[in-house]
């Protein structure tokens, strides 16, 4: 019994409550309930990111740049949460955009190996994204972070740091 | 909740603070999401984890002792992985029909770094065990009393699990549409 296997167990868990809590009450889901579930879900993960980074990064010295902190989100805090490293696919400094791809997202790969259940895929990752939007927001950066998959277990988390 | 520790950054730790984090996250929601905590309690109750993994190391126990020492011996490995120190949980007082047994968990990895607040004192933050220890016996055909008698959250110097057997489960036949 791994730890890594206990963390997806409890995440299937907590997917399938809200999804059941919001069912429960409303019967019909509509696309504004499916809503309402990924954004519980990333607000979850969005706290547990903040909390991670926070015991990840309290001997390290401060970053640089953006970029040093993209790095260490793909490869440290990646290494730490999901036990792989993120490729940095795409970088657009000036517009602060960065698009991080996981091969096989470990949270995916119980799921399927290809185009198989792919509408149900953004549930399992709402939580993931709010994870990373967490870690950068308590590193002083404010994003948007979103996911796409085309391919299962493959998937590209766009992150959109917010200038002021 | 507030955060409260100095442990050192392990890469065993950052796994396990994962997996508390998250069910910190869980248990907050939860708060929010229902009025009062007996609700939350019931909740939490429900969820399913390891039932699987847990009846199939209990499986083919002879009695319900085998089955205590079995289920002590599963959280200990999963505190292992938690702590440093890890230790099995022990299994004492037993009844004299030896149908009731209390599991002392000296560590509850589930805790770290939670405070309960003033306003949550029926919350049983760690009610998941429950449920899920109740359910994989259930997985064997045992129906068994899962409660909380001490809980380090509350104040206690240990948490305590007590267990009490209640009755075997007859076999259902898989027809029937209930």
């Amino acid at each position: 019994m791994t730890d890594e296997a206990l963390f997806e167990f409890l995440h299937m868990e907590i997917v399938s409550h809200v999804y059941k809590e919001q069912q429960a009450s409303k019967g019909e889901m509509d696309n504004k309930d499916r809503a309402a579930c990924v954004s519980v879900l990333e607000g979850m993960g969005f706290r547990v990111g903040q909390g991670l980074i926070e015991r990840l990064t309290r001997d390290s010295p401060s970053f640089k740049d953006e970029l040093d902190i993209m790095k260490f989100i793909c490869k440290d805090y990646w290494t730490k949460v999901f036990r792989r490293v993120a490729a940095i696919l795409f970088i657009s400094p000036p517009q602060g955009t960065y698009v991080l791809q996981d091969n096989k997202f470990s949270l995916l790969t119980q799921l399927s190996g290809g185009k198989q259940y792919l509408d149900q895929a953004p549930k399992y990752l709402a939580f993931s994204c709010g994870m990373v939007r967490g870690a950068l927001s308590n590193l002083g950066l404010d994003s948007v972070v979103t996911a796409e998959v085309s391919v299962m277990p493959s998937c590209k988390f766009q992150v959109v740091i917010q200038k002021l | 909740m507030s955060r409260q520790s100095n442990r050192t950054t392990d890469s065993k730790k950052m796994n396990s603070e994962l997996f508390t984090l998250t069910y910190g996250a869980l248990v907050t929601q939860l708060c929010k999401d229902y009025e009062n905590d007996e609700e939350v309690n019931k909740q939490l109750d429900k969820m399913r984890l390891i039932e699987d993994f847990l009846a199939r190391s209990i499986g083919r126990c002879q009695d319900f002792r085998e089955t205590a020492d079995v289920i002590a011996k599963v959280i200990g490995k999963f505190q292992a992985n938690q702590n440093v120190s890890g230790v099995t949980p022990s299994v004492t007082n037993w009844s004299p029909a030896g149908d009731e047994f209390s599991l002392i968990l000296e560590n509850n990895p589930l805790v770290d770094f939670v405070e309960l607040p003033d306003n949550h004192n029926t919350l049983i933050y760690s009610n998941l065990l429950c449920g899920v220890l109740r359910g994989a016996l259930e997985m064997v055909q045992m129906a068994v009393d899962v409660r909380f008698v001490q809980d380090t959250l509350r104040g206690d110097n240990v948490t305590e699990i007590r267990m009490k057997f209640i009755k075997r489960i007859e076999e259902n036949l898989p027809a029937g549409d209930e």
